[in-house]
């Protein structure tokens, strides 16, 4: 775990906030990767303690350690605030011979942790944010964005929802980095197929009581809402909604980023025949299901695409590592996108020159009652979206790392 | 439809209605504020940690030994005024010889310890409690949807303010408890035991945060950090209507709640602060507040 | 109102014997400017912008007896203006902490004439109302970024000469804001200004017939409280080269009145003990799993039934105690 200030201080003291060290081996005999997401709060059921289980199962392919070096995991929790997300990567970073830091959901925390990582050196592996500004505006050549992102999202359910009819939008919006990501990327997509938003609305994060927004939703004359939200969010918002007679009244719900723990939370009765894009299913094939099946052995759940896309991420980290025989964060990054991505997550994905990790995302309808046959057999995957397809071309994403 | 200011009626309706609930939590929760000041000049800031109490009584009350809502109405508030009366006893009625300022202090470290425990062990992503099934679903009313849950948290609100305000004002028992706020020793020679009175009235207004608890479960998830923000709220509602006034307690929480719902549908962005500016209003104006005496 | 807030010891520090409080400030003075070799700069960074934020709302509760609930809004405030002016306009850092400064400066005059209308309990819960207000339109305001709050703040030059990306000069003009903060606050106590202040806290209605304009004094001492409480939020931003929500919240002016209790109000060094040790038991506590919310909780509980002097308090009346 965390070492106190104070014995870590004696003996870095003199580097700190300067560069990580660069060195021909692996730094300080340890690869230490922190995974820094939500433990408790409104994210923490899709990103939480399942990272870190994970994390942990992808150092186990290594046998626990690299050239003789141990690879350790440490845990941090952000509680979805960006100056403890940022306080944390430092802390880790300068004093604490952290490595790498992985998923970090919540996407103003990632950002922040991106300036720190950039400015340290160091790599940072993102699965659960959203948005596409980490491989945009705010690229970094050590910050990896591996499992969605809010483009992905607006190219798979937003144009499935428009071809299913709906036409006029209105969108219901966290109020921060991702959620106005989220609405741009979506009202983006809509707008080049011919359609029109109607209205948005803005609700912080973590609103428990969504009635006042669904009833300016609701006076919109919409024929979707679109949820621009997600964890915790998403589900009280879709729970109101048939409470307050919306759904019941005609108008559709389309979750715009929705994860398997938030379906298991709702209940297939409330959120039967929903639309959502997702990187990963663990009914997919054989490889998935046996990654899962030992997954959900371990934390008592099945993975969400953001838990598969730690392990993803990690993995390759690690193989990068041992390829370069170092851990020294621009050796390894090379490494990581010489080499394209082969494991259960994803077949062929490749790294892009603004950090984006490109794989095949797929679109699926969550069943009725009906048709699934129990506990987490949720999804009924509709179509697949070629790479190309679901993610922004790099010239075309704004990151000033490509030219 | 018609439609009013632009505003169509839907809208208009709903966001009275939702400010019509708000503000019944804001009667409600300043009423307990009210009491307590009243009786032993104690800003209560655990009231909120109090009102989350209530909430997760009813949760573990269903969770655990499968009592339902309508006597977790009744067994809630109990409980937390049971557990309001052992904070008194031990801890808050030390500190009345003391300037105010330290049960202020003594009531938000009480706060934060129950806040905590709560948030360590639950987390914050608010665990769901359902509405009692003799209350779903709703009536449509042709100008707005009124989900039955919410029309009840109103009634429900009302009944028991009204109550307070009838026990304190009109029954024997209110009297002397006006009586000892204004002249604890004069009322404690006649014989009545005020310190009694004391801990009871401090566990009958936690009873009140309690009840309101429950009454919030169904709507606003059971949730460890439900009652941090809305305490804020009260206190400025409770500024407003002035200290240790009930009916002026009552009154503001509605009045304000309405207020709040108005604000949402012309101009929403100003809706979370509407009711601060007010304070900063009356208290430029009438620092006592509306209903208030300068004590 | 008169208080008995049980100050205890504020009049006796000034009969402590000089020569070993002047001992005791050179040495802490030493351990200050030795302390970046030894421990990690940030961590003290952070140590001394909160030691300042304490000491500055300890002026307010310690010698004029208004316990101000609401004082995050001057930290955060000033941070949301720091931060903007250095990232947007391109200020140098001195020069946005003048303006985080002034924009507290003026928050406090604002919020001070409203509040100082109510006395006691009121107050403190005007304050926190104010504060709130403060916490909203933070919350909506497009320059302070919402839930994102403002990252990636320069830190810039000093004077367009010394690079403050250095951690020992970023570190160094830190505890130069926060001698000149402290300082002042010295300066201020000790003066004509600081007498009547302190006579106004032991009885408000005697200082009205000696016929002192109580009201201004009273606006004045919470102005200035303002302004170095915005000094500290301005500093701050700079050295996390963050502004975010958590400053302006109402648990940040909760955190303030704890540390000043724990390390003794009315005392000129107790809130810097305070600060010291609840930023100290905050980081130790994050590497653990005990809650630090229960745990702040529980000291204010054990602070306000037992422990009201604070630490620097009952350190004062013990050595009072001896040598009588």
């Amino acid at each position: 775990m965390l070492k106190t200030f104070l014995l870590a201080g004696t003996a870095i003291a003199i580097g700190a906030g300067a560069a990580g060290s660069a060195s021909a081996q692996i730094s300080n005999d340890a690869v230490r990767i922190g995974v820094l997401n939500d433990r408790s709060g409104i994210y923490a059921d899709l990103s939480g303690e399942g990272s870190a289980v994970a994390a942990r199962m992808a150092a186990e392919e290594f046998g626990g350690n690299i050239a003789g070096a141990p690879i350790e995991i440490v845990v941090g929790d952000h509680q979805n605030k960006a100056d403890i997300a940022a306080n944390t990567a430092r802390q880790w970073v300068d004093t604490d011979n952290v490595d790498v830091v992985a998923d970090v959901p919540n996407s103003a925390a990632a950002l922040a942790v991106q300036e720190i990582m950039r400015d340290r050196k160091h790599i940072l592996l993102m699965s659960g944010p959203g948005s596409t500004d980490l491989t945009g505006k705010a690229c970094s050549p050590y910050g990896f964005h591996w499992t969605y992102d809010n483009y992905a999202m607006a190219a798979g359910t937003g144009r499935a929802m428009y071809e299913q009819g709906n036409e006029k939008w209105f969108f219901l919006t966290a109020d921060y980095a991702f959620g106005h990501s989220l609405e741009n990327e979506t009202t983006k997509m809509v707008q080049s197929l011919g359609g029109e938003v109607a209205g948005t609305v803005r609700h912080p994060l973590g609103t428990a009581d969504f009635s006042s927004f669904l009833l300016q939703a609701q006076g919109s004359g919409a024929d979707v809402i679109g949820l621009a939200n997600a964890g915790s969010d998403t589900t009280n918002a879709i729970k109101q909604a048939s409470e307050f007679g919306i759904t019941q009244a005609g108008q559709n719900l389309a979750g715009l980023l929705l994860f398997i723990t938030d379906v298991h939370a709702l209940g297939l009765e409330a959120a039967q025949d929903l639309m959502l894009t997702t990187g990963f299913y663990w009914d997919r094939d054989d490889a998935t299901r046996e990654w899962s099946a030992k997954f959900e052995s371990l934390h008592g759940s099945k993975p969400t695409m953001v838990h598969a896309g730690v392990y993803s991420a990690v993995r390759h980290y690690l193989q990068a590592v041992k390829d370069a025989g170092t851990d020294d964060a621009d050796a390894v990054s090379a490494k990581m996108r010489e080499m394209p991505v082969n494991d259960m997550f994803a077949s062929d994905g490749k790294i892009l020159p603004n950090g984006r990790m490109v794989h095949d995302m797929y679109l699926a309808r969550v069943k009725k009652p009906s048709e699934s046959q129990g506990p987490w057999d949720y999804y009924e995957i509709v179509s697949t979206m070629p790479a190309d397809q679901a993610f922004l071309a790099p010239a075309d994403s704004g990151c000033a790392l490509v030219n | 439809m018609f439609e009013l200011l632009g505003v169509p009626p839907q809208v208009l309706f709903g966001q009275l209605l939702l400010g019509l609930i708000n503000g019944s939590f804001y009667a409600l929760l300043s009423l307990g504020l009210a009491v307590i000041f009243g009786m032993l000049n104690v800003i209560n800031f655990a009231h909120g940690a109090q009102y989350m109490l209530g909430a997760f009584a009813a949760y573990l009350l269903g969770q655990y030994a499968g009592i339902g809502y309508w006597w977790s109405l009744l067994l809630a508030p109990l409980a937390v005024g049971a557990f309001g009366i052992v904070l008194e006893k031990t801890m808050l009625s030390r500190l009345y010889k003391l300037d105010h300022l330290y049960g202020l202090l003594l009531t938000f470290g009480l706060a934060l310890i129950i806040e905590g425990v709560f948030r360590q062990v639950y987390g914050v992503s608010g665990q769901p409690y359902p509405i009692p099934a003799l209350l779903q679903g709703g009536q449509n009313l042709g100008f707005m949807f009124l989900p039955n849950y919410r029309g009840w948290v109103i009634v429900a609100s009302l009944l028991i303010c009204l109550a307070t305000w009838y026990a304190i004002e009109r029954t024997r028992l209110g009297a002397y408890l006006r009586a000892a706020t204004e002249n604890p020793v004069l009322v404690q020679a006649f014989g009545i035991n005020v310190p009694v009175m004391i801990t009871l009235t401090y566990g009958f207004g936690v009873a009140l945060a309690g009840f309101a608890g429950v009454l919030a479960a169904p709507i606003y998830q059971v949730n460890p950090l439900m009652g941090s923000n809305l305490i804020i709220v009260v206190f400025a509602v409770v500024v407003i209507g002035g200290m240790g006034s009930i009916l002026g307690a009552i009154l503001t929480g509605f009045g304000l709640g309405i207020l709040e719902g108005l604000t949402k549908v012309f101009y929403p962005e100003a809706s979370n602060i509407v009711i601060f500016v007010v304070m900063a209003i009356v208290l430029l104006i009438k620092p006592a507040g509306l209903f208030g005496r300068e004590r | 109102m008169a208080t008995n807030t049980q100050t205890a010891g504020t009049l006796r520090q000034d009969t402590i014997n000089p020569t070993a409080r002047n001992a005791l400030i050179v040495l802490g003075l030493a351990v200050a400017i030795a302390a970046p070799f030894v421990l990690y700069p940030v961590f003290l960074m952070k140590l001394l912008c909160f030691a300042l934020f304490a000491c500055a709302f300890n002026l307010l509760i310690g010698y004029v007896g208004l316990l101000s609930f609401g004082h995050a809004a001057f930290f955060g405030g000033a941070a949301y203006v720091t931060a903007h002016a250095a990232k947007v306009w391109g200020l140098t850092p001195e020069l946005a902490i003048l303006l985080g400064v002034a924009s507290a400066t003026l928050m406090g005059l604002v919020f001070g004439f409203i509040a100082i209308r109510r006395q006691g309990i009121y107050f403190a819960m005007v304050t926190l109302a104010l504060s709130q207000m403060v916490f909203f339109v933070a919350l909506q305001a497009p320059f302070t970024g919402g839930e994102d709050g403002i990252q990636a703040v320069p830190r810039g030059h000093l004077l367009g000469l010394i690079d403050l990306y250095v951690p020992l000069n970023m570190y160094y003009f830190v505890l130069a804001v926060f001698l000149f903060g402290f300082a002042l606050i010295w300066r201020t106590v000790e003066s004509p200004f600081g007498q009547v202040l302190k006579a106004i806290r032991e009885n408000e209605a005697r200082a009205v017939s000696l016929g002192y304009k109580v009201d201004r004094y009273k606006l004045m001492a919470f102005v200035m409280s303002a302004a170095l409480a915005g000094l500290a939020g301005g500093t701050k931003a700079l050295v996390f080269q963050l502004a975010s929500l958590t400053d302006v919240q109402w648990q940040m002016s909760g955190e303030v009145v704890l540390m000043t209790l724990l390390g003794g109000m009315g005392t000129l060094f107790g809130p810097v003990v305070g600060a010291a040790l609840v930023v100290t038991l905050q980081n130790y506590l994050a590497g653990t799993q005990l809650p630090v919310t229960v745990v702040t909780g529980a000291i204010f509980v054990v602070c306000v039934l037992l422990f009201r002097r604070g630490i620097v308090g009952e350190a004062l009346r013990l050595m009072g105690a001896k040598r009588n």
